[in-house]
């Protein structure tokens, strides 16, 4: 199987936030929020009501998997900043850690320059506490510790119910 | 790859619909998303040219309930089936956690299958992934069509190793859940194997 599945527990999810709260303060940002490279949405803050995060969420990955597919076909490894430019809002997206996304949402309280200065700070925070992830999940893994996941003792009936 | 939320108590899936070109995996989409409660969806999005055939992906998010106090929210995918469109092909499959194949029954569209089959186990690999062991169903739609292939005949063109299948026809509903049903189960069932 390619890679390995995210697990997020409550501390790292709380160091995180943190972050992201932090970032937005600094940043003067309207909305921070993490997504992994395949669309699933991590942690947002800020102004997200009236945004539907979770599309948000699945076109950014998708719109890094085509510049990642762009870069390749250049001979790049990855473009690791994007930025898109609106009449009010613009966005800012980044590449962590290779795996995961962080995308900024400000206006004109804010700056460019701002933006890019603080999140290069933030990358190197959030960098840390996925590496860290990472480490715990693959120690609870050659633990076999998996027997903690909640679904060891799902059934037929539980999948049955979720479709009403 | 699905990401487990211990936090928020929520599990993520993804589920991506293959096939060739015009045989229904944006119908099949379609016709989950206006059955399903407006509680449990999100919007659908689709990023489709002017004339209806998709560019890049549909996406739709459904948020089914829970199992052991998580909300379980599968994400739906469609990639697009016509051949010129591999690199965004690709780009779906990374990270999904199971595919349905939407084969088109139309006897003149068994090559296309056949092409759409083989073109899905080689990007599947290309990621890592074997389309021998990853949750997998196929659905034989457009049944009520006139000139289709008999289901035995598609069976063995299409499912050597007989791994479940459905007829279909999306455009009516019929045989959609039963698909996306089976899938989800099995996803879930490797999930309690914890892999």
């Amino acid at each position: 199987m390619a890679g390995t599945d995210l697990v997020m527990y409550e501390e790292e999810f709380h160091l995180i936030d943190a972050e992201l709260q932090r970032l937005h303060n600094q940043a003067n940002a309207k909305v921070v929020f993490l997504v992994d490279k395949n669309g699933q949405l991590i942690a947002s803050v800020g102004e997200t009501k009236g945004i539907d995060t979770t599309s948000l969420a699945s076109l950014t990955a998708g719109n890094i998997a085509a510049t990642g597919g762009m870069a390749k076909l250049l001979g790049e490894k990855e473009f690791s900043i994007l930025f898109h430019e609106g009449e009010k809002d613009n966005i800012h997206i980044s590449i962590i850690g290779q795996r995961v996304i962080l995308v900024v949402i400000f206006d004109q309280r804010s700056s460019l320059g701002l933006v890019r200065l603080r999140v290069k700070k933030s990358s190197e925070v959030l960098t840390g506490i996925f590496e860290t992830m990472q480490v715990k999940s693959e120690q609870d893994k050659a633990k076999g510790k998996t027997s903690a996941s909640p679904f060891a003792e799902i059934t037929d009936e539980d999948i049955d119910n979720l479709f009403g | 790859m699905s990401f487990i939320n211990y936090s928020s108590r929520e599990i993520n899936v993804k589920l991506v619909y293959y096939g060739p070109g015009l045989c229904g995996k944006t119908t099949n989409l379609h016709y989950i998303y206006k059955k399903t409660n407006p509680d449990a969806k999100g919007k659908m999005i689709s990023l489709a040219t002017e004339t209806e055939r998709t560019l890049f992906f549909d996406f739709l998010p459904l948020a089914l309930g829970e199992i052991r106090g998580f909300k379980t929210r599968f994400h739906l995918y469609t990639v697009p089936g016509q051949v010129f469109y591999d690199a965004s092909r690709k780009l779906i499959l990374k990270g999904v956690d199971g595919v349905v194949f939407v084969a088109d029954s139309q006897l003149e569209r068994m090559e296309a299958n056949v092409e759409s089959i083989e073109n899905l186990r080689i990007n599947l690999a290309e990621q890592g992934y074997n389309l021998d062991t990853i949750p997998y169903v196929i659905q034989y739609n457009k049944r009520d069509l006139p000139s289709v292939a008999p289901v035995a005949e598609m069976e063995k063109l299409l499912n050597p190793k007989g791994l479940p299948s459905f007829e279909a026809v999306a455009t009516t509903g019929i045989g959609v859940f039963d698909t996306l049903k089976n899938l989800a189960k099995q996803v879930l069932f490797e999930l309690k194997k914890g892999r």
